[in-house]
């Protein structure tokens, strides 16, 4: 049977059934009351003939539940419309090349996950000497000064240090996003950026496992990197965008 | 029953005189120095809790008040027990009045030695009897309700409400959880102070306080009750107020602690003179408190390869085990960290994390070995995520691992969610039933792939800790030779809460401890001993 694009839904194994799967935990005892209810909440959601295939009891009044549904919702795929980072990915030797031929000099980036955010893993991967699966980090880019600043750095150090430094671009990793504080922190970056005249003299990246690149346009960033990215799709976003705004500049 | 791998027991013996001489040449300049945060752990032990009316704990605000006198290198020990004396005042009292601006301990008028000695002695006793006692009533316990059967299942709670955490905890305990952490709020351990009562908004987790871990504390027991088997409970005890924070672990029966002697100086930032100094004093608690310390080296493996990488890991279980030794901690107690973080994509991954496995088993017989489970190679493909954990499992429960900290299908992606636990458990304990001794009917190959594996990953860590014995581990942090971070023996943070003890520095619990535990004297007790410890 043909797709039609303009009428998509879930697939398992015969066109537009719909098939879904949910697993979730309600705050009530376990017992038939319970799968009753979760049936109707499924119900709820979108989806027709819910059945309850596996529940649990999770103690202390709670329960988990397997459930599959056949859900009653389209979506037009032909309207879809995602902001992407506009760049070639370039690899390790093509970078450094660019960087020679089309800047000149050496390009300064630094790095860190920011405010109270202690994980460093991604910024690790992308900034760290070794990298991460197969991909040098930036440290061992010869065209490139990387600075990795570590843990818990203030917004404000990181600009001091910018400043300092006289970097062309700020890559804040944040990977803690409980109660949306990586928001919080991410915005008063870029507030302090703008109070401080320095906003159009950076290139402001953001990465993190939630982060992705409409959001971080919304932020007020130039890019943002989700899970998967490393250093050469940041590196070819930055020189890339380097050269746009000298191409801009000069005229 | 013969080892499973030949590992030379010469290299093995290298790598142990290397760790003595590392930690020993440490335990010199530890010895001299004292630091804010043990002063503060001092003034808790003998009683001192609360805060003032800004909100600002008491014994910050009477470390503080020493500070500005710039008399602290006699030790806190010394004013408040000499302020308690002179005045008839309990040093819970006396911290009121410094903190009401009533009172200037450097101004009061001094009591004799003899006085003095003898009040310092009965609220240092009376301190450590408390977790003397605590001691005892998890052992009592333990003997009444049983325990789970190792490797122990610990899962973790986090969701900033203390009271969250306790029906968090208490479901996972009544699904089969053995141990209960409750992971802090990020950047805890920066805060120069552990802040006051219970919490009920975090990030990351929920703040180490006093009163969190009492109101677990007491979930956990309830639970344990209920379910017939004694729940651990688990904190971190690092960061800038590590011995305090084993102080109050220590107050409100804690059973294990993340303590690990390095970590706060690679991972944190924290000034290396600082963490060393606060790590000794912390543990020494920790000892006498029959809290099992787990120490971090899983955090060598999130950046750096797992493989490459994995010598690091034995040499700083290595450095850990003797600085434990140092503070008196016996093996029993030692939970050294390792993890299983090899790149499931890698041909025979699985076997070098069983060879790892094995060779910490055998090189630390007697410790229940800490074993972290799969992060960095964990995707938003929980499926995948279920299984790379089931393959810890099985590497866990074939090598005898003490500790199972469990691998959660969401681990890159969120906090656990309960489901997420129950999953998490059901797991461990279908491998660990159906696998229970799988291990003991294994010989591994002589000069197979294994056996070489775990002896190229011993020689390896001989050569480096034969590297940092030296230069000293001062000098090694500062050229980047552990973890790959350079650290300056002046930056970081916390090294203004560095002190060189004065020459009649009187630390009546650190005294007491050191004998409650069976350490030698500290050289000022023993000046002491001619004639302010006279005895």
């Amino acid at each position: 049977m043909a797709v039609d694009l303009r009428r998509i839904k879930p697939y398992g194994d015969t066109m537009d059934d719909g098939a879904v799967q949910l697993s979730f935990s309600l705050p009530v005892p376990c017992g038939e009351e319970a799968r009753e209810a979760a049936r109707q909440l499924v119900a709820q959601m979108g989806m027709e003939d819910p059945q309850v295939y596996h529940m649990a009891d999770l103690g202390e009044g709670y329960t988990w539940f397997i459930v599959y549904g056949k859900c009653m919702h389209r979506v037009d795929f032909t309207r879809i419309r995602v902001p992407k980072v506009k760049s070639d990915r370039m690899d390790f030797y093509q970078i450094n090349e660019w960087i020679r031929k089309r800047i000149g000099r050496k390009v300064v980036v630094i790095g860190a996950c920011t405010g109270t955010d202690a994980h460093t893993v991604g910024i690790d991967a992308i900034m760290n000497m070794k990298g991460y699966d197969g991909e040098y980090g930036l440290e061992r880019y010869p065209e490139i000064d990387a600075y990795n600043l570590g843990s818990q750095v203030p917004n404000e150090e990181m600009l001091a240090k910018a400043i300092e430094l006289k970097a062309d671009a700020i890559l804040v990793s944040q990977v803690v996003t409980q109660k949306g504080i990586h928001i919080a922190n991410l915005t008063q970056l870029v507030e302090l950026a703008e109070a401080e005249g320095l906003r159009e003299k950076l290139i402001l990246i953001c990465g993190g496992p939630r982060i992705n690149h409409e959001m971080a346009l919304e932020l007020g960033y130039d890019a943002g990197f989700g899970p998967g990215s490393l250093a050469p799709d940041v590196a070819s976003f930055i020189v890339q965008e380097l050269v746009r705004r000298q191409q801009g500049t000069d005229g | 029953m013969r080892d499973k791998l030949r590992l030379d027991p010469s290299q093995i013996a290298r790598a142990r005189t290397a760790a003595t001489r590392i930690a020993a040449d440490m335990d010199e300049f530890i010895a001299k120095r004292t630091t804010v945060a043990v002063e503060r752990t001092v003034l808790r032990l003998m009683g001192v809790d609360g805060v003032d009316s800004e909100g600002v704990p008491l014994p910050n605000v009477v470390i503080d008040h020493l500070l500005q006198k710039g008399e602290l290198e006699k030790g806190a020990a010394f004013w408040v027990v000499n302020a308690g004396v002179q005045y008839g005042l309990t040093p819970q009292q006396v911290a009121e009045r410094v903190a009401s601006g009533s009172l200037d301990l450097t101004s009061i008028s001094r009591c004799d030695g003899e006085a003095l000695r003898r009040e310092g002695s009965r609220l240092a006793a009376a301190g450590l009897n408390r977790i003397a006692a605590n001691r005892k009533d998890r052992e009592e316990r333990i003997r009444r309700l049983g325990e789970g059967r190792k490797p122990y299942l610990y899962v973790i709670v986090a969701t900033g409400d203390i009271y969250e955490d306790v029906i968090q905890g208490k479901s996972a305990a009544r699904q089969g959880a053995d141990i209960v952490a409750v992971i802090r709020s990020t950047g805890q351990s920066l805060i120069d102070y552990v802040p006051f009562g219970a919490t009920r908004e975090g990030f990351g987790g929920t703040y180490a306080t006093q009163e969190n871990f009492r109101l677990m504390r007491k979930g956990l027991d309830e639970v344990g009750e209920e379910e017939g088997r004694y729940i651990r409970l688990c904190n971190y005890c690092s960061g800038l107020c590590m011995p305090e924070i084993a102080a109050m672990g220590a107050m409100e029966r804690l059973d294990v602690m993340l303590n690990d002697a390095l970590y706060g100086i690679l991972f944190r930032d924290i000034n290396m003179q600082r963490t060393l100094i606060d790590q000794a004093f912390s543990r020494m608690i920790n000892a006498y408190a029959g809290i099992m310390i787990n120490t971090g080296e899983d955090n060598y493996l999130t950046t750096a390869d797992a493989v490459e990488a994995a010598h690091t890991v034995l040499a700083s279980q290595f450095i850990n085990e003797q600085f434990a030794l140092q503070s008196g901690l016996p093996p029993e107690q030692m939970g050294l960290g390792h993890a299983f973080e090899i790149n499931p994509e890698l041909e025979d991954g699985f076997l070098l994390e069983l060879a790892q496995a094995q060779m910490a088993r055998q090189i630390f017989p007697e410790a229940p070995l800490k074993y972290m489970p799969p992060t960095k190679h964990m995707t938003g493909n929980i499926f995948k995520g279920h299984l790379q954990d089931a393959m810890f499992n099985l590497v866990s429960i074939m090598t005898g691992q003490g500790v199972q900290l469990l691998g959660m299908m969401t681990e890159a992606m969120h906090t656990p969610h309960i489901h997420d636990r129950k999953l998490a458990i059901e797991n461990a304990q279908y491998i660990f039933n159906n696998a229970r001794h799988l291990g003991e009917e294994i010989l591994f190959r002589p000069g197979g792939r294994i056996e070489q594996r775990a002896q190229e990953v011993l020689n390896r860590a001989v050569a480096m800790l034969e590297d940092v014995e030296k230069i000293g581990l001062f000098t090694a942090l500062e050229r980047g030779m552990l973890a790959d971070v350079k650290r300056s023996r002046t930056g970081g943070k916390g090294l203004s809460g560095v002190l060189e003890k004065g020459e009649d520095y009187y630390n009546p619990l650190e005294t007491e401890l050191r004998k409650r535990i069976g350490l030698p004297r500290r050289e000022e007790e023993q000046a002491h001993g001619c004639g302010l410890e006279a005895n």
